[in-house]
């Protein structure tokens, strides 16, 4: 019988999809092995309120440390809190999202523990107590199956992959209160800039419009707005390296090997060739929509549908089209 | 300001990946290697932090065989000052790897441990963190650039949703990602300097791999896919086409 951890991460009082995909599969691995998920919240004063829905994704147990020095992540004071939670339980595994978080995270939480990490993984199975997992190597141009010789395994798993799944569990919540010494703090942040009210980043979009150099100057890019708009509010602007290279756009944009990995359900690039480490950050996309006016575009391999035009006369039409579309549903 | 960077050799990001005979392995016929491209990134930040402070030592160090003594003299040709080569096996287990630098640096009194956020070939993204973890010093990871001044490096960091300006109190470790100043390229004169520059190659400590690889597979191939036409006249079947048939709208 095997328990599992999951590290379900609030962000602004928030219990996100990165929170339910982690305790979903915490759940589903310990479902597996006869035993029950457990996850851990740390957050600002309040946080436990959210707490209580993780019960619906396969949570018995919820604990939930709650301090105003702990509103937002720091190293510091996080690292710690969870290596004494997973030291307190006996886990056989112990499930973070792969988010900017917890990818800085879980590492030293797992060099603390003196065991190893499984990170970003797009598959985790637990069988006799021993995790196996698939992951993306060389930005997905390839996929290893690992297999972890340590107790707890920990692994990150990869966001919008895992679909969160509803399983009903007690989801007892219990609080309590760290000690926290704000004055000894080593990092401090000290500004957050958030992006524009209501943009999704493009590592958890579900839909992308992605512009290249083909849209030729950085004024243009309204029209890539525009299509974003139409399509919703879970759409987001990404970019290729050679645009963000120029200026023309945040390196926060970027898809592609030295930018983010994306899986969304619906990839639209526009005036993108499709260089090999583009694609190696956007091929494992549900669908594909290329828009180029260069009918031997290597992305025009990889898209599931394309047009050959100008973008400057297609994506307007699509924009309106799109809109219409959706105004009817 | 002493300040040693942790590189890595990985396939360059132009190669195609093919499985080999053994499902087990990379076909290594005809990839070229470079140094990991955010490792390279920290370098830069290393040189200019040297630049500007007119003083200090970079050293590159890393873990390998001694096909990486080519890496490090890239580095060495872009400016940095010396270099270590620990000779040993790199596994997927990223403790492993973490612990055998640690071992390395824990000695040293250099003020900042620089680190690419992660290596083009395993993209784990985790040795730098449990490096900073295991020497027991802060660390602040995906800084795109940063200043030092009295003692404090001033890093400025993206994530999902905005953006963020960190102090970290050094001795620390930085996991650098893209930033502002592109990676400086050798000139030739960096390329003769550094054939006399220090690489010291050791035997690295042994640290076992507890993540064992059991296959490596390609991804699956995506079904063709088609050109829907041509122009802004093909935008109302492409349209139908994602709602009915690809469920995408």
């Amino acid at each position: 019988m095997a328990n599992v951890l999951a590290f379900a991460e609030q962000r602004d009082g928030q219990l996100g999809s990165a929170a339910r995909e982690a305790v979903s599969v915490a759940a589903r691995l310990a479902e597996g092995s006869g035993g029950v998920a457990h996850a851990l919240v740390l957050g600002g004063r309040g946080a436990s309120a959210a707490a209580s829905g993780l019960g619906a994704y396969g949570a018995a147990t919820i604990t939930v440390g709650e301090h105003d020095a702990l509103s937002d992540y720091n190293p510091e004071t996080w690292v710690g809190l969870v290596v004494d939670q997973v030291r307190s339980g006996d886990y056989a595994a112990v499930v973070f999202a792969a988010t900017t978080l917890g990818k800085d995270l879980a590492p030293r939480v797992a060099a603390l523990l003196d065991v190893p990490l499984a990170s970003d993984v797009t598959g985790v199975e637990m069988s006799d107590g021993t995790v196996s997992v698939t992951r993306p190597v060389f930005s997905g141009k390839a996929f290893a199956n690992l297999e972890i010789d340590a107790s707890p395994a920990l692994v990150s798993i990869r966001p919008n992959v895992f679909q969160a799944a509803e399983r009903a569990a007690a989801g007892e919540v219990s609080t309590f209160t760290p000690e926290v010494d704000v004055a000894s703090l080593r990092v401090r942040v000290v500004e957050r800039k958030g992006a524009s009210e209501g943009t999704v980043d493009v590592a958890e979009a579900s839909v992308i419009v992605s512009g290249g150099r083909g849209m030729k100057d950085p004024e243009h890019w309204g029209l890539l707005e525009g299509l974003r708009d139409a399509l919703g509010s879970d759409a987001a602007l990404g970019a290729s390296r050679a645009v963000v290279d120029a200026g023309w756009r945040p390196h926060g944009e970027q898809v592609g090997q030295t930018g983010k990995t994306v899986a969304p359900k619906l990839y639209i690039a526009v005036g993108i060739s499709g260089a090999v480490q583009h694609l190696a950050g956007m091929r494992t996309a549900k669908t594909i929509v290329a828009i180029n006016r260069d009918a031997d575009a290597p992305i025009f391999g990889v898209a599931d549908y394309g047009i050959v035009g100008d973008l400057f006369e297609v994506v307007p039409r699509l924009t309106e089209e799109i809109g219409a579309l959706k105004s009817a549903d | 300001m002493n300040v040693i960077v942790c590189i890595k050799r990985v396939p360059d990001t132009e190669a195609r990946i093919r499985v080999d005979g053994s499902g087990s392995a990379i076909d290594k016929t005809g990839i070229k290697y470079d140094m990991s491209p955010y490792d390279a990134f920290a370098v830069e930040a290393a040189l200019r932090l040297k630049e500007t402070t007119g003083e200090g030592d970079v050293m590159l160090l890393t873990l390998g065989d001694s096909s990486s003594q080519e890496t490090l003299r890239k580095g060495l040709a872009m400016g940095a000052d010396r270099a270590v080569l620990l000779t040993g096996e790199v596994s997927l287990d990223g403790l492993a790897t973490a612990k055998t630098l640690a071992a390395e640096l824990e000695g040293t009194d250099a003020d900042l441990f620089l680190f690419g956020i992660k290596a083009a070939d395993d993209d784990q993204q985790q040795v730098g963190p449990m490096v900073a973890a295991l020497t027991g010093r802060p660390c602040v990871s995906g800084v795109s650039s940063f200043e030092v001044a009295g003692g404090t490096a001033t890093c400025h960091r993206e994530v999902e949703g905005g953006s963020e300006v960190v102090e970290v109190d050094l001795p620390a470790v930085l996991c650098m990602t893209k930033g502002p100043n592109e990676p400086r390229l050798a000139a030739l004169k960096g390329i003769m300097a550094a054939k006399k520059k220090p690489l010291e190659e050791k035997p690295a400590a042994e640290n076992a791999a507890r993540v064992r690889l059991t296959g490596l597979s390609e991804p699956p191939a995506r079904a063709a896919g088609r050109i829907v036409g041509e122009g802004a006249d093909a935008v109302p079947e492409l349209v139908r086409l994602l709602r009915e048939e690809a469920n995408a709208v």
